[in-house]
């Protein structure tokens, strides 16, 4: 049997953590703020972070093809600091992939924060720690568990990520052929053997991570530093 | 049928519901796609691909009727940029951009001319780091519209209606992008399907055909019992060489 080559999901790999880091500093504050705010506006943002889970790959995709175009203000920004575009690049991709799986970071975590209650944070003002500091050393450690399912759901949606990398990569080798591009054209080229080996792979994958994710819910023991 | 065709073929099939009261339903997909839903039972009577190979095989599957096959267009590479300022031929030569969107030679018949153009023009290697690749050519002609690409090598259907500059490719550069048709079995005794799949080779309907920038061939009486479609001579491979830009 011919192995596939791994260079895809080598890319796969490096565009999960990428995003998944990334994420993290942007949902965090995000979720944190929501699961708080009494703010009016509070309904609009957590719908415009859920629009992913129920936007076709081929809406997202759309918009953002448009969105990374050097015509745009993003994309022709782009452009003129680092005179590449942005679509067909890895960086492209991130910003595509932060986009795509922004719920699965911040929905669990905000579940996490608001399943705190407000006593915890209340007995740290009242100990004069700051908002950050209580933050840090109360809620967040509380919350390990909602960091890891939202962690691991991020990444793991992200390698298995497909549409709008279809639309916004350009299946350039080493660039943006990921994984589940590397697939499509093995099936569509009619090379099952590879097609098999890496979806086989795959499949185990997702297998693995979500019996990881169940198993660890169930079973971390909450402590507070 | 073909997505590249669709415009041509949907105006077939208006041309065709006027003329003889039959209905037609039009599906759309790409070719590999409606291939693999006929070998699973789809309900269609004629397969309209883009290339020749589908059909083929359809024949040798015992799922197409044997001797139905004709090829009622060839398609056309143009190089395109959606800017009617630019001359697409020379910028591709001088390399002056940073994107050209091409179809994937490895799925798409336009993506595999797209590749024997650039070789041939001994560019395919040096060009290899500023190639995107739409999955077909729909969405390399997508990539260049958005202004993601500032050139693409798409289908000439494609562009006639759109603004921008074209460079049609000498046809001799590239392995003829020919797609066939044939009557599927499960059409059986339908008339309808029988009938439009006779209408595919009729003057008319190659003259529509040709309206939307296909090559065609040498057309067949509707009656005449002899192999319809294409001989080897009714497609003049010798068009004039000519590079021009169209504004909109």
């Amino acid at each position: 049997m011919d192995l596939p080559e791994l260079g895809p999901l080598w890319l796969s790999l490096q565009l999960a953590a990428s995003a998944t880091a990334v994420l993290l500093v942007l949902g965090t504050p995000l979720a944190w703020w929501l699961s708080g705010t009494r703010s009016r506006l509070k309904p609009v943002i957590e719908a415009v972070t859920a629009l992913p889970l129920v936007l076709p790959p081929t809406v997202l995709g759309f918009y953002l093809l448009l969105l990374m175009s050097p015509r745009s203000w993003l994309g022709g920004l782009w452009v003129e600091v680092t005179d590449t575009t942005l679509t067909f690049s890895f960086a492209g991709l991130l910003v595509a992939s932060v986009i795509y799986s922004l719920p699965f970071m911040v929905q669990p975590l905000q579940a996490a924060f608001e399943s705190l209650g407000r006593g915890p944070l209340e007995a740290a003002a009242a100990l004069r720690a700051s908002p950050l500091d209580a933050f840090l050393t109360v809620a967040a450690p509380l919350s390990l568990r909602g960091f890891l399912t939202a962690a691991v759901l991020t990444f793991a949606h992200t390698i298995g990520e497909f549409g709008v990398v279809l639309m916004v990569g350009g299946n350039i080798p080493g660039k943006t052929r990921v994984i589940s591009i590397a697939i499509y054209e093995h099936v569509e080229t009619l090379r099952y053997a590879e097609a098999h080996t890496l979806a086989a792979g795959l499949l185990l994958f997702a297998f693995v991570v979500l019996v990881f994710v169940y198993v660890f819910n169930r079973r971390l023991p909450v402590h507070v530093a | 049928m073909a997505a590249n065709a669709a415009e041509a073929v949907e105006a077939l099939a208006a041309d065709f519901e006027q003329r003889t009261g039959h209905r037609v339903t039009v599906t759309v997909g790409s070719t590999g796609k409606l291939y693999a839903q006929i070998l699973h039972g789809a309900p269609f009577d004629v397969f309209l691909a883009a290339d020749q190979e589908r059909p083929r095989l359809l024949v040798e599957q015992g799922l197409a009727v044997e001797g139905s096959r004709l090829t009622y267009a060839v398609g056309r590479l143009v190089l395109w940029s959606p800017d009617a300022e630019v001359d697409a031929a020379h910028t591709l030569r001088a390399g002056s951009f940073r994107r050209l969107a091409i179809a994937n030679p490895d799925l798409a018949p336009y993506g595999a001319a797209a590749r024997d153009v650039l070789s041939e023009l001994g560019l395919w290697e040096s060009l290899r780091s500023k190639i995107v690749v739409g999955e077909n050519v729909g969405q390399s002609f997508t990539m260049a519209a958005s202004g993601n690409a500032e050139l693409g090598f798409v289908a000439l259907s494609s562009v006639l209606s759109q603004g921008g500059s074209y460079w049609e490719v000498p046809p001799e550069t590239y392995s003829p992008i020919r797609q066939d048709a044939v009557l599927l079995d499960r059409a059986g005794g339908n008339i309808a399907a029988r009938a439009f799949h006779l209408f595919l080779g009729s003057a008319t309907a190659l003259a529509t055909i040709e309206s939307f920038g296909f090559i065609v061939g040498r057309a067949v009486g509707p009656l005449d019992g002899s192999q319809p479609g294409f001989s080897s001579g009714g497609y003049n491979r010798r068009r004039p060489i000519h590079a021009h830009a169209r504004t909109r």
